[in-house]
């Protein structure tokens, strides 16, 4: 299966080899070891490749070790060592890959769990033969679900989209996911309209760097060897049509910090976990890597102003928790999305504030929630106060660092924030995703349609069901949350300001716009904030939360936000990680992700601050980051009016 | 002709542990009738290649194994006070997944019984499924172990 390398084999969403499904490579988990001895049998005359584990944190540990080794996974659901189910969140946060559950207990409730814990399928014991042959299916349905996500940022294959509802409410696990799945085509619709609207933002074309195109990127580089690789040789090897030597000289600068960053950084596991990928291979973390630079690229559009605001709330914030080493990868994203959208509005922080008082989550909708409150708060004051002061860059680069090391699924959440607050939410349907933790991801889309609509945040963050997410962490409601309310409060938020969200996501629009290239800042203090949204669990120090904040509130006043429609789309996916479906989400995320790196065009609109307020905590981090990396691909260079290389996060003091 | 014969007994014996209705010409065999789902084993069976001739043996021998352990536990579950039938339930779904996979439709069946008595917190009623459940576990060992045997002997019989 030619699930590694390069998105390019899923490109057409085809099958990869000529074999396929044979050679499909599947992880069995169960402690029962006849059943274990049967399906391995049944699996090999599946002609599948097949690893058999019957403990499932062993299991978990092969996945770790080897990210991109298998294509799906199989699990009991009673095992002594660890529930099946949670199991299955695991595998969704941090691989994203598909898993079927299975068990003796046909029970409804248990089928049901399964569903709404993100499993792709469920089979009852005995299992029979046929069952088995046909599990590919969820394999390449989830990578053309991820591809057509991909397309959409990019090209934008509505026919495709539009086709394709059913399809994703078939392997979605959730309901709001199917909701929120048909939303967020109605916002990316929107949002393409938009973007071609305006253009007037926009100083000049910009290539957006879709997580595909990011991968085929790296795969370049990678192949010529980081020393060797040259915009020339990489263009020749991605053979990208359109594609120019220099957006690819552009992207290559920030890729370059980028990594300089990460080997800076590379402190925790979780940046292992972003890093890796994105060396690796093309996973969903890889995207989000490549999607920092594109972040970062982005950052560069944010108005300085913004930037400033965001980074001195996000400094601020930052000094909380010096420790923690985000990964790049996520504050990149964070930054990509569309901080120049951070419409930090006066009269919206002041909704924000109101809102958001109870909850320091005003940027960062859904963002982290393990950030601690009053950081966030912190934050969203910083940021009102700040107006837009970019500033705030600085310490939101702190902030991501530290994000994006808290919490790789929240990162994801944050991805979705800052999408969300690209876009302001205009678009009430994707509250209603929202809600579903998936809503994170259609707030964001709200967020991003909302490019340059100014204080128009409140609509669509009001619907933002986002809030009803789980975990409290509405990413969605960007537009009209001001902070991300860290659990629950989201609504609060996302009713108060799109700027709320947008912050999160403004942070990374108001870094772009701020061009002070200090991308990194944002990308860090939005990192952090995705992953504390998306993990409650995650450790993400609030401050760092605060500090991305921070770096909203104050972006969105001053920045002309942009409106990141891509960033909405990231936080789509990251929707779905919030239900558990982490699969699914770190899918979307990262399809959102390039989506909103789509539209980081220039739309300074502080609206789409707002729109970043979805970030569904649910998301992984992992898938944050995706969909952060997403929007940062989204925002090249190309548009940099302040000259932002985007991956200046060397100068973020984490 | 011994080969013939003793393929024909394989595959009386196997259809009489599947199927319901006894095969008259081999009377040793009517108990055994209904013993395994017919899908279920075959299937097992179907698996059998050249890489993994003896599959269902080798499955059958590991099922045997397990539940030796199962058995264990669930009977130092039973002895113990209070019965945690918590555990206990435990124990036997897994001892059913198993028993399933393989296509042993009484010991299945047993099973469920037991289940009923753990479900309404009936010590007593456990024990006494467990010893049935028990009971037709071995006879399926039995009957398994003759067919194995005999299929065995086929085989030979069929290189010679």
């Amino acid at each position: 299966m030619a699930t590694s390398t390069s998105g390019a084999a899923w490109k057409s969403g085809d099958v990869v080899s000529d074999q396929f499904p044979a050679g499909l490579r599947v992880l069995v988990v169960d402690d029962d070891p006849t059943c274990l001895m049967i399906l391995e049998k049944m699996l090999r005359t599946c002609l599948y490749e097949v690893t058999k584990c019957n403990r499932a944190e062993h299991a978990l540990s092969l996945l770790r070790e080897n990210k991109n080794g298998f294509d799906i996974v199989i699990s009991d659901v009673h095992m002594p060592d660890m529930n099946g189910f949670k199991l299955l969140e695991h595998i969704g946060l941090e691989m994203d890959l598909p898993v079927i559950m299975m068990s003796a207990d046909d029970g409804k409730d248990v089928v049901m769990k399964g569903v709404t814990h993100g499993a792709c399928d469920y089979l009852i014991k005995p299992v029979r033969i046929e069952a088995l042959k046909n599990i590919w299916q969820h394999v390449v349905r989830k990578k053309k679900n991820e591809w057509r996500e991909l397309e959409q940022s990019g090209s934008v294959e509505e026919g495709d989209r539009s086709a394709k509802p059913s399809e994703d409410a078939d392997y979605s696990s959730s309901a709001n996911e199917g909701n929120w799945k048909s939303s967020k085509k109605r916002r990316d619709e929107d949002e393409e309209a938009e973007e071609r609207d305006d253009t007037s933002t926009l100083k000049k074309p910009r290539v957006v760097w879709s997580v595909e195109l990011h991968q085929q990127f790296v795969a370049a580089v990678n192949q010529l060897g980081i020393d060797k690789a040259v915009p020339k040789k990489i263009l020749e090897l991605m053979n990208v049509p359109g594609l120019t030597r220099e957006n690819v000289a552009s992207h290559l600068q920030k890729y370059r910090l980028y990594l300089r960053r990460l080997s800076g950084q590379h402190q925790t596991s979780m940046n292992n976990s972003f890093i890796n990928p994105q060396e690796a291979s093309f996973g969903a973390m890889t995207s989000l890597n490549g999607i920092d630079l594109q972040t970062l690229a982005v950052a560069g559009q944010i108005p300085a102003q913004s930037l400033a605001t965001l980074q001195a709330a996000g400094l601020g914030r930052s000094t909380a928790k010096p420790g923690i080493p985000l990964p790049l990868v996520d504050q990149r994203n964070l930054f990509s999305f569309e901080n120049p959208k951070l419409r930090f509005g006066e009269g919206q922080q002041q909704q924000q504030q109101h809102l958001g008082t109870s909850k320091p989550v005003n940027l960062l909708h859904g963002i982290p929630t393990s950030m601690e409150p009053k950081q966030l708060t912190s934050l969203h004051q910083s940021a009102q106060s700040l107006g837009m002061n970019m500033q705030v860059n600085t310490h939101g680069a702190q902030n991501s660092s530290l994000l994006m090391q808290m919490n790789q699924p929240q990162s994801r959440g944050q991805i979705l924030n800052d999408t969300a607050s690209s876009h302001v939410p205009r678009l009430p349907t994707t509250q209603t995703i929202v809600s579903t933790g998936l809503a994170s991801g259609v707030l964001g889309r709200n967020g991003i349609t909302n490019n340059g609509r100014g204080a128009g945040y409140n609509p669509v963050m009001q619907n933002s069901s986002m809030l009803n997410f789980p975990n409290g962490f509405p990413l969605g409601s960007a537009s009209t949350m001001s902070g991300l309310p860290s659990q629950g409060s989201f609504q609060e938020e996302v009713t108060s300001e799109v700027k709320g969200s947008v912050s999160f996501a403004a942070s990374y629009d108001i870094f772009n716009d701020l061009n002070q290239h200090k991308s990194n800042d944002w990308d860090i203090q939005n990192v952090g904030l995705t992953f504390d949204a998306s993990q409650q669990s995650n450790s993400i120090p609030s401050g760092s939360l605060d500090l991305v904040h921070q770096g909203f509130s104050g972006s969105q006043r001053n920045m002309p936000v942009r409106n990141q429609s891509n960033v909405g789309k990231p936080m789509y996916s990251i929707g779905d990680i919030g239900h558990g479906n982490a699969q699914n989400t770190s899918q979307h995320l990262n399809t959102l992700l390039g989506d909103n790196s789509i539209r980081i065009k220039t739309e300074r609109n502080t609206d789409v601050l707002a729109d970043n307020g979805f970030f569904p905590e649910q998301f992984g981090q992992d898938d944050l980051m995706s969909a952060l990396l997403k929007q940062q691909e989204g925002i090249t260079p190309a548009e940099n009016q302040f000259d932002f290389d985007g991956y200046s996060m060397d100068n973020i003091p984490v | 002709m011994d080969r013939n014969q003793l393929q024909r007994q394989v595959a009386l014996m196997r259809s009489s542990l599947i199927e319901q209705v006894p095969n008259p010409s081999l009377p040793s065999l009517k108990l055994l009738v209904g013993y395994l789902d017919e899908q279920q084993f075959l299937q097992l069976e179907d698996l059998q290649d050249d890489v993994n001739p003896n599959f269902v043996e080798e499955i059958v021998t590991l099922f045997y194994k397990d539940s030796a352990r199962l058995f264990h536990n669930i009977e130092q579950a039973l002895k113990s006070r209070p019965v945690d039938f918590a555990k206990l339930d435990n124990y036997m779904h897994q001892f059913r997944g198993s028993t399933s996979s393989i296509g042993a439709i009484k010991v299945k069946n047993e099973c469920n019984q037991f289940k009923e008595f753990c479900l309404a917190g009936n010590a007593e009623g456990c024990a006494r499924a467990f010893q049935k459940v028990k009971q037709e576990h071995e006879t399926l060992r039995t009957q398994l172990e003759t067919y194995f045997k005999l299929r065995r002997q086929a085989g030979l019989a069929e290189t010679v």
